[in-house]
């Protein structure tokens, strides 16, 4: 059919990798894309500046909860720094399809979520406006 | 596979040069026309022509194109009269779309006739455009809102309206079609009530004046709004129409050009109706525009087109109902214009329509400007698919086949 729904994508839509929650957690964010009504809570657990557990739960679109899922898997064992150098090249090409204008949102929800999580404010330019 | 229709639906297409194209290597299926419908070559030719030969402002030149153009747009006010019944052109006023229309009258009417304590009914399937002008209102003057609900098949629960309409009671602002449920509401019964209380009514034709016949002599109305996109005719131009002595009453809206008789440094008297209210250099190539699609419309028959998208209406109630897991809100195909909103299980509304472009089928997939209405039906978008006089059959068949391979893409 196309290039958006994956094999991959689709299997990361239908099983989701470090879903749940930690109890424990030393991070948790919730954020939520108005468009597709898309909800993401990502869950972090740092222990000396890296993180050592990712979980996250959400609801929404195919795109928004694969990106959750593979940003998830991408995240274990690295260090905060290095999580707070994740960018939008790093989302879209995890996700390694083209994703158009209006689903940039929903694949950048992840990113926005940690962002917000690790700065405790959002940084994540998702705007397609700038010149 | 084809049902009877009086009108020549090919012949129809023809008409419209944006549907003979690909999308994604298939024949676009435009299922969005509840969102904007396209436009016939009557409506391109008539702006273009007023471009190239009479573009001129309009009730000021003394020169022969300005008085052209005047008369065009002026002409469009008597095509708009006689198609929903007004008794003058004073009672036609041009905005730029129906949520401009209300607005115009939350902060005219409103502002002048109502006060803290006073109360406006709406329903919960609302339009954000007939929910947000008035809770403006309501923050200004102190005015209370209140709301017909749904029965549990999406109807307007009137068991309560008794209840409801109160002495205190206004205005009821409420759409007469519902642009998620399709549902054509009874407003008739509704008025008849709110009149009991003294109470005008306000009703949103964004989505019943394209689509159904409409007449506010009939209806019993005291204000109607609607867009000119929505039937045919172009955008940034709509209109709102209000029995003359209301409008009379009622101060201006926007200040500027046109809306004047003299002007002082410190006061100024207003024009007379209908230019009273419409401040600065208007849509005129729009209102041509407009005019020409409701010639265009005319020609058809409202009525005809009614039956055609009732036709349509239940050719894919049929069609849809049919497919495991999706599921239609709202009430029966009989008691709806042509639009179907549904979701799918397991597979979200936007994933459903990038499917469907995928197919080179249009639909609109989110809240459709109604997030209280999609808060109660629990769901955070639903897919949409709406039919106008150029919708096929061949189109539904299309769009129930891709609703199959999206599900069967999720195998959920």
């Amino acid at each position: 059919m196309d290039d958006l729904y994956r094999e991959n994508i689709l299997d990361h839509y239908r099983h989701p990798r470090n879903y749940g929650e930690i109890e424990q957690a030393t991070i948790v964010q919730h954020e939520h894309n108005p468009l597709c009504g898309d909800q993401l809570s990502i869950y972090l657990l740092v222990e000396n500046e890296r993180i050592v557990d990712v979980k996250f739960k959400g609801k929404g679109c195919a795109i928004s909860q694969a990106s959750a899922s593979m940003l998830s898997e991408e995240l274990a064992g690295k260090s905060v720094d290095e999580a707070k150098a994740f960018d939008k090249q790093t989302i879209l090409d995890l996700l390694g399809i083209p994703i158009g204008p209006v689903r940039l949102k929903c694949a950048l929800l992840s990113l926005k979520t940690l962002k917000a999580g690790l700065y405790g404010v959002n940084l994540v330019d998702d705007d397609e406006d700038s010149l | 596979m084809s049902v009877q229709t009086t009108l020549d639906i090919q012949a129809i297409r023809e008409q419209f040069p944006l549907l003979d194209q690909s999308i994604n290597g298939h024949r676009l299926a435009y299922l969005d026309s509840t969102a904007t419908a396209q436009k016939p070559l009557a409506v391109l030719d008539a702006m273009d022509r007023y471009y190239r030969t009479i573009n001129a402002n309009v009730h000021r030149g003394v020169y022969q194109i300005s008085e052209a153009a005047t008369e065009a747009y002026e002409g469009t006010r008597r095509t708009i009269g006689r198609f929903i019944g007004a008794k003058s052109t004073k009672e036609i006023i041009f905005t730029r779309n129906a949520t401009e229309a209300i607005n115009l009258v939350a902060q005219s009417w409103g502002r002048a006739n109502l006060q803290a304590g006073d109360r406006i009914l709406l329903t919960v399937s609302e339009h954000h455009s007939n929910l947000v002008p008035w809770q403006l209102l309501a923050a200004q003057t102190g005015v209370e809102l209140d709301f017909i609900e749904l029965d549990d098949q999406g109807r307007l629960d009137l068991s309560h309206l008794d209840q409801l309409l109160t002495e205190r009671t206004k205005l009821v602002a409420m759409t007469h079609m519902s642009n998620v449920l399709g549902t054509i509401n009874p407003v008739e019964r509704v008025i008849a009530a709110a009149k009991q209380v003294g109470a005008l009514v306000l009703l949103d034709g964004a989505q019943s004046v394209p689509h159904i016949p409409v007449n506010v002599q009939a209806l019993g109305c005291d204000f109607l709004a609607f867009s000119g996109h929505k039937m045919c005719g172009p955008t940034g131009i709509g209109v709102l129409w209000a029995r003359r002595e209301l409008l009379e009453a009622m101060p201006p809206f926007m200040g500027g050009g046109d809306m004047i008789k003299r002007v002082g440094l410190r006061e100024s008297s207003w024009n007379d109706l209908p230019w009273k209210f419409e401040a600065g250099t208007p849509a005129i190539a729009e209102a041509i525009g407009l005019g020409a699609a409701i010639d265009f419309l005319n020609e058809l028959g409202m009525q005809a087109i009614h039956e055609r998208e009732r036709q349509l209406t239940h050719y894919a109630w049929d069609k849809l109902s049919a497919i495991d897991g999706l599921t239609i809100f709202g009430p029966p195909a009989a008691e709806r214009g042509g639009l179907l909103s549904f979701t799918l299980a397991g597979v979200h509304a936007h994933d459903v329509a990038a499917i469907l472009d995928t197919q080179g089928i249009a639909v609109r997939a989110g809240h459709h400007c109604t997030h209280p209405l999609h808060d109660i039906f629990g769901v955070p978008a639903t897919v949409r698919a709406s039919f106008y006089l150029y919708t096929l059959e061949e189109e539904i068949d299309r769009l129930a086949e891709a609703l199959v391979l999206a599900r069967d893409t999720f195998q959920l």
